[in-house]
């Protein structure tokens, strides 16, 4: 009886997860990005051969109890002992496993190893206790150096930029939000000025880590216009939760006015 | 099998006066119920913890009055600050792995059986673990010590990642003699689990009793004794990894602290360290540390399984035990797949995920084994059965969790949501508690010569089961919505409309909390009221059902031990102690 209610229990559960999971009752936001789709696919390939082992290994496990329990005949093992099971192991999850990780790769490969195209639009985002900033180059396309000593939140120079003496930084643009045009490539550069942060947003299916002391590149094509939220997800101090901006992405005439009106609040 | 001598060294006096009996006991079986004691303590203050975090997150306005007076500064009126949030997670995560989940499966259970198990009078070394438990005992104390002092406790979790470790108290509440508290009390932790794996291998290989061949050892001491040489490679790692830390708050280093970081407007005065070398070094222990919390559990329900379904585990005791070395060895070479999107080379990303993937296959047979095990067997339903059952069950979906996060690219979504938070509490901490338990209901008639009531077991048992599921499966499905982990509270737009699930999450984790007290209930009422248990209540096979409950101080007694079977044989209602000297009904 006992061992009937544990896979009663068991199925229920399995099914319960197996219907959450197919129905996308929580699911990912639509992807807006070129290398989106990608990963969207290794994650429903994920799901097809690590579900089909979750629900078979539920349910043989319940089957068993259920037949097995209290059982009074001479027990038995499986024929051929664990060499079978090893062999199935090896085979049935290798094959898995491999097939993953070459598609795999490719979808990260396709993220990590392709280089930005030649003509991305390049920014900076500094992030800092708690909250992220962003830097356009202005019309010399030139970025001016970082200068960690001049980094004030009181005069508002989050970057630490040096207008006075640096030719290059004179026309850079600071904002608090990060607008980009549709369809552009994008190259961001990640600093950070104190701990460790992240720039995570759900619908570009982007996540990577700002390490203070480094410099971490990061490219992607938005493919909608749309206002979006960029939230921090590596754990940086008391107002962790509330670390976040938003990505807005314009169309390309919107962007240019976008980006004028800023030039103009320096 | 062994050297008299060897055998002779382990040999004590009975001891004397209630000190040295219970308190600097060195005998094994007071040590492993002290380690179990502690950890029983541990494991209610860190499920506490997690009451106040999943109250604050359900309903951001609940006062807590008793939060509030154990710190007026974290919790004004009960209310909980975001930072005093951090702090409880910090020590939640801190006090269930090291001090619940390390500590009670291997140094309580491994403490109490494992020289019983051999055939052994006691640990090979019993000062030094006496000196074991005891600084655990320190580094415990120095752990809780955090919530009394002004501060506060820590808040940068239980991974403890530099710089916002490192700085000191300018990155934050808790943050000044908080984290050098937590950076000493794991240095502790270390230093204790160090000795104790040199003991228990020390035990194993030199203290088997005649007849006791490796072949004969059950496999909750074969996964001990493998855990030991883990615990000893991981633990030799973040021993010094907690001394560089304390070194750049205290003694002015930059190990981990690179130049130019600007906090509050201050620039700081470091330069030169590395925050990926920190991740590196933590991870290096921490993914070994899983194992260490998960291996113990791999040998508890493979010793367990064959009492309750009356024959031996398919493939005796080499598959299982193959699986576990392989699953102890490959633990060494997967830790950077905690760090894929940590701005690690994007190639190493790669090189760590295939090993990932391939730890998969030895855990694959050892769920294989246990569940085609259960094929044709007699299988009696008794508490630790259960709960061994609900390890097998748990295990698996803790470890379908693992592919996605195995890989990079769906890891790059899936990083940092409650979708992790899922995974690690099935595997390491939900899965390990259930075998944890399995091995109290089993254990605990010898340990303290008296029956558990059986009803009250199987209650706490469903109820769990259960709620188990309804917390974790569910964070597991926030997860692919993105819902991000260690946030104080859900202030993001696309986080809002997850609140009510959240709320659901909150009151299951609070039912399964509150269902924890029937347990408590059931050992106390038991250990002293229970019913008088059998010197072998489930007609087991192994040493320690071969002497009385609880067993004599050396165990026992003055019986010379020599075995003559392997520790699973079992034939339907047959089942023959290791030293029987009647012939093998099961080929072990």
């Amino acid at each position: 009886m006992v061992g009937k209610i544990f896979a009663v229990v068991v199925v229920l559960i399995t099914l319960a997860t197996a219907y959450c999971v197919m129905a996308h009752v929580w699911w990912m936001p639509v992807d807006i990005s070129v290398h989106g789709p990608k990963i969207d696919h290794q994650i429903e390939e994920t799901i097809l051969v690590a579900g089909l082992l979750f629900v078979a290994g539920q349910l043989v496990l319940a089957s068993f109890a259920f037949v097995y329990g209290g059982a009074t005949s001479k027990p038995k093992q499986i024929p051929g002992g664990a060499k079978p099971l090893v062999i199935f192991a090896f085979v049935l999850v290798g094959a898995e496993i491999l097939a993953l990780s070459f598609i795999g790769s490719k979808a990260w490969g396709a993220v990590y190893f392709e280089a930005p195209d030649p003509g991305s639009m390049r920014i900076d985002v500094q992030a800092g206790q708690f909250a992220y900033y962003f830097r356009y180059p202005g019309p010399d396309g030139k970025f001016g150096p970082l200068h960690p000593d001049l980094i004030n939140e009181g005069t508002q120079n989050y970057f630490g930029i040096d207008t006075d003496h640096d030719q290059d930084a004179k026309d850079d643009i600071v904002t608090a939000e990060l607008a980009i045009p549709v369809n552009k490539p994008i190259l961001l550069t990640l600093h950070s000025k104190d701990v460790g942060h992240s720039f995570y947003v759900r619908e570009l299916r982007v996540q990577q880590d700002f390490v203070p002391g480094l410099n971490i590149p990061i490219h992607f094509t938005a493919t909608q216009t749309g206002r979006f939220e960029i939230v921090c997800t590596q754990l940086c101090g008391l107002g962790h939760y509330n670390m976040k901006a938003y990505l807005s992405v314009l169309s390309p005439a919107d962007f240019d006015d976008w980006l004028k009106k800023q030039a103009a609040a320096q | 099998m062994q050297q008299p001598s060897a055998h002779a060294a382990a040999h004590h006096a009975p001891p004397k006066g209630f000190i040295r009996k219970y308190i600097f006991s060195v005998d094994h079986k007071v040590i492993g119920i002290q380690y179990t004691t502690l950890s029983l303590v541990a494991v209610f203050i860190g499920m506490a913890l997690s009451w106040a975090m999943r109250i604050h997150l359900a309903w951001p306005d609940a006062r807590i009055p008793l939060l509030g007076m154990l710190s007026p500064s974290g919790a004004p009126g009960g209310l909980m600050t975001p930072e005093y949030y951090l702090s409880l997670m910090t020590m939640h995560g801190t006090i269930m792995a090291f001090f619940v989940l390390t500590a009670a499966p291997m140094a309580g259970y491994g403490n109490f059986m494992l020289p019983i198990q051999v055939g052994a009078a006691d640990m090979a070394f019993p000062r030094l673990n006496m000196a074991s438990f005891w600084v655990t005992f320190v580094g415990f104390v120095l752990a809780c010590a955090t919530f009394v002092i002004p501060d506060g406790p820590p808040l940068s979790g239980w991974t403890a990642y530099a710089p916002l470790s490192a700085v000191g108290a300018v990155a934050g509440p808790g943050q000044g003699w908080g984290q050098n508290l937590w950076g000493l009390s794991i240095a502790v932790f270390c230093v204790a689990s160090l000795l104790g794996a040199l003991n228990f291998i020390v035990t194993t290989l030199d203290l088997r009793t005649k007849g006791m061949t490796l072949s004969r050892l059950p496999l909750s001491t074969w996964g001990w004794f493998i855990n030991a040489w883990v615990s000893l490679l991981a633990f030799a790692v973040l021993l010094p990894t907690c001394l560089l830390l304390v070194l750049d708050r205290l003694g002015g280093t930059s190990f981990f602290i690179p130049s130019g970081l600007v906090i509050n407007d201050q620039l700081q005065p470091h330069s030169g360290g590395s925050p990926l070398l920190f991740q590196h070094l933590f991870w290096f222990f921490g993914h070994p540390e899983v194992y260490i919390i998960i291996l113990p559990a791999f040998g508890i329900v493979s010793h367990i399984l064959p009492t309750f379904i009356r024959k031996p585990l398919v493939g005796g005791w080499k598959a299982v035990t193959w699986a576990m070395i392989a699953v102890g060895t490959l633990s060494f070479v997967v830790w950077g797949h905690h760090m894929f999107v940590s701005g690690m080379s994007p190639l190493m990303a790669m090189v760590f995920s295939v090993p990932t993937l391939f730890i998969t296959i030895p855990s694959v047979i050892a769920v294989l084994i246990w569940v085609f095990s259960l094929y044709r067997a007699n299988i009696r339903f008794d508490t630790p059965m259960l709960f061994s059952l609900g390890f097998i069950s748990l295990f698996i979906s803790g470890g379908i969790g693992g592919f996605f996060l195995a890989q990079p690219s769906t890891d790059s979504y899936l990083h940092a949501t409650s979708f992790v938070v899922g995974h690690f509490h099935f595997t390491m901490g939900l899965s390990a508690i259930f075998a944890t338990l399995a091995g109290f209901y089993y254990w605990f008639p010898k340990m303290f010569g008296r029956m558990m009531n059986e009803q009250l077991g199987k209650i706490h048992f469903w109820l769990s089961f259960v709620l188990v599921y309804c917390v974790f499966m569910t964070m597991h499905l926030t997860g692919f919505a993105g819902a991000v982990r260690r946030y104080s509270a859900y202030v993001d737009d696309f986080m809002v409309p997850l609140i009510p699930t959240n709320r659901f999450i909150s009151v299951a984790a609070l039912l399964l909390g509150a269902v924890q007290f029937i347990f408590l209930f059931n050992v106390l009422w038991s250990r002293f009221k229970g019913p008088k248990a059998p010197d072998n209540p489930w007609g087991a096979t192994t040493l320690e059902w071969d002497t009385t409950s609880p067993p004599p101080f050396d165990n026992f007694g003055e019986r010379q031990i020599t075995v003559n079977h392997g520790p699973m044989e079992y034939d339907g209602e047959v089942g023959v102690m290791q030293t029987s000297p009647q012939p093998s009904v099961a080929g072990t």
